[in-house]
């Protein structure tokens, strides 16, 4: 076995990590970590089906020297208990810090998202890295998102000889990706909450492999809001994307979209209705500042990108 | 609309509008110009606005701290149509609005394709260093939500605005606002109504819910003043720099108010 160092990238498998895989196997020896097998993967790529919870996990960084981590394997399901979800996402993020620690890997890339903000009424038109992450006030079930992030960030401090670099990167759209702005956009008659017309950010999932990548250069360090090709009010998006949306007054949305996620008729949970009614919109200027990444694709492509269009 | 010379006077207002017709804030300069034809006719014909050294408002940022009054936010609309209509150059004024605004449906998206923003001291700061002209209410809803007989006394300042104004070197235009103070005489407030329904207040007037009446307005500009010291200034000191803001636009309303023949015109 080559003694080459390696970059491990957990949720390899995924839509996200899939486009990474295929920006960074012909220069990196990747090595991949992900409970799912890897469909259509490049010869070239070193495949372990682990759950990263497992001590198993050590057993890799053991056999195989680790130069970086991009860590993205992350849970976001509704639908999946709030138990699992947090074991998974926490547990996992932990295993996966403790043995960079102890294996000597210079850089760790996490993976988390701008919603840790949150939406809300009173935020700023911009939020920076330093805004509180705010999003489990009005939405407990993401708090391991938050602690996700809170994890890596406490990580970065704890072990300063590492380069830790957390990116959160505004909704992730892409023609397979299947979170909840993705799903949401491709409704044919999506609901909108009537009167209101919030400014969304959008990047494209091969942009935001693209800023995977560009974090492991040497030298960043830190927490980046990563933003898209730009802000555009939500009614537009619809516009572009040739849907028809339907206005629900604010105050019958929410009971209405509890009973239906309950008996599940719909598939968001109606916290999410947050997401098109305030403002959650991020300031990217430091990570476009400090890098030479830019989104390649206009915000046009971007909004198209989620019909394949 | 603006007269003969209007799309030149436009030409400056344009911002850094994407492929979709907007600014990163949601300002929309058509969106805000096919809005602003009912508040033309407000300006021009109901309330009769006149408007007293406008020219003193200097280029760049700059912030316009005002008294705020009349249960709806008029007093904002018309100087923000003063100032596209009148200043020279035509300035399309941001103004800070409550925090609770962005829940409001339709208000909070007409506010924000309008260019208005919340208030937050993060937006404002932004907005200065892009070199904007923000518009603030340091009385806020205190301000707005006043009893007629209250009128022409300033609330407290908040001192936002003045920490704001050290910090990012911006000059300071007071404005008095005569006029809009009795639109909507207040008798008194429901305190308990509003909490229930959520929002700050619920004034009784004479017609039931506020509804402006034909007042005339007067707008005074007063000259720039500007501020030397930090933004990290003890409290004390800042209330000093506030009540010379304060005591400058009370001196205008004082001045305006004796002046005027009549509330109506």
């Amino acid at each position: 076995m080559s003694t080459r160092a390696g970059v491990m990238v957990t949720g390899i498998s995924g839509n996200l990590g899939r486009a990474v895989a295929k920006l960074l196997h012909l220069k990196e020896r990747v090595i991949g970590i992900d409970r799912r097998p890897f469909i259509g993967k490049p010869k070239d790529l070193e495949m372990h089906e682990l759950d990263i919870r497992k001590k198993k996990v050590e057993d890799v960084f053991r056999r195989v020297p680790i130069k970086a981590i991009i860590h993205m394997g992350i849970l976001h399901d509704p639908r999946m208990s709030s138990e699992d979800h947090h074991n998974f996402n926490v547990r996992g993020t932990m295993r996966i810090l403790e043995c960079a620690a102890k294996h000597n890997v210079k850089k760790v890339v996490v993976l988390s998202s701008a919603n840790v903000y949150g939406p809300s009424p009173d935020n700023s038109n911009f939020l920076t890295e330093d805004a509180p992450l705010m999003a489990a006030s009005r939405f407990p079930s993401v708090r391991d998102l938050i602690e996700v992030d809170m994890l890596a960030h406490a990580f970065f401090w704890k072990h300063s000889k590492v380069e830790t670099v957390v990116l959160r990167p505004v909704h992730i759209v892409g023609p397979t990706i299947k979170n909840a702005p993705s799903n949401f956009l491709r409704l044919k008659r999506p609901w909108l909450m009537a009167g209101f017309d919030p400014m969304v950010q959008l990047i494209h999932m091969d942009d935001v492999a693209g800023a995977l990548v560009e974090a492991l250069a040497p030298g960043h360090r830190g927490v980046y809001n990563v933003t898209g090709p730009g802000e555009v009010p939500l009614s537009k998006v619809f516009a572009e994307l040739g849907s028809e949306p339907l206005p629900v007054p604010h105050l019958v949305a929410r009971p209405l979209l509890s009973t239906l996620f309950r008996y599940r008729f719909a598939s968001f949970p109606p916290e999410e209705l947050d997401h098109i009614q305030f403002l959650c919109a991020v300031d990217g200027s430091r990570w476009l500042n400090e890098t030479p990444w830019r989104p390649k694709l206009t915000l046009r492509e971007t909004i198209r990108s989620v019909i394949g269009g | 609309m603006l007269g003969p010379s209007r799309d030149e006077k436009l030409a400056g207002l344009r911002r850094n509008e994407n492929e979709f017709g907007v600014d990163p804030f949601g300002f929309s300069l058509e969106y805000t110009l096919a809005a602003m034809a009912p508040f033309l006719w407000l300006y021009k014909h109901y309330h009769r606005v006149q408007t007293f050294g406008i020219e003193k408002v200097p280029q760049g940022r700059v912030l316009l701290v005002s008294n705020h009054s009349g249960q709806l936010p008029m007093d904002a609309a018309m100087i923000a149509v003063a100032l596209l209509t009148e200043g020279r150059p035509a300035r399309a004024v941001r103004a800070m609005v409550e925090k609770w605004v962005p829940s409001l449906p339709y208000v909070s998206t007409f506010m924000a394709r309008v260019g208005q923003i919340v208030g937050t001291p993060e937006n404002c700061r932004r907005l200065l260093e892009n070199e904007e002209a923000i518009l603030v209410f340091p009385e806020g809803v205190r301000g707005l939500g006043k009893l007629y007989a209250q009128r022409y006394q300033l609330q407290a300042f908040g001192l936002g605005f003045m920490r704001l104004a050290l910090e990012t070197k911006t000059p300071i235009v007071p404005i008095g606002v005569v006029g809009a103070e009795e639109q909507s005489p207040a008798l008194m407030q429901v305190r308990s109504v509003a909490k229930v329904l959520g929002i700050p207040y619920l004034p009784v007037t004479p017609t039931g819910v506020p509804f402006p009446l034909p007042t005339k307005y007067r707008i005074y500009f007063g000259e720039p003043m500007t501020f030397t010291g930090t933004a990290d200034e003890d409290d004390q000191e800042l209330e000093k720099k506030v009540q010379s803001v304060r005591d400058r636009v009370q001196g205008m309303l004082d001045a305006g108010v004796k002046e005027r023949q009549h509330v109506f015109w």
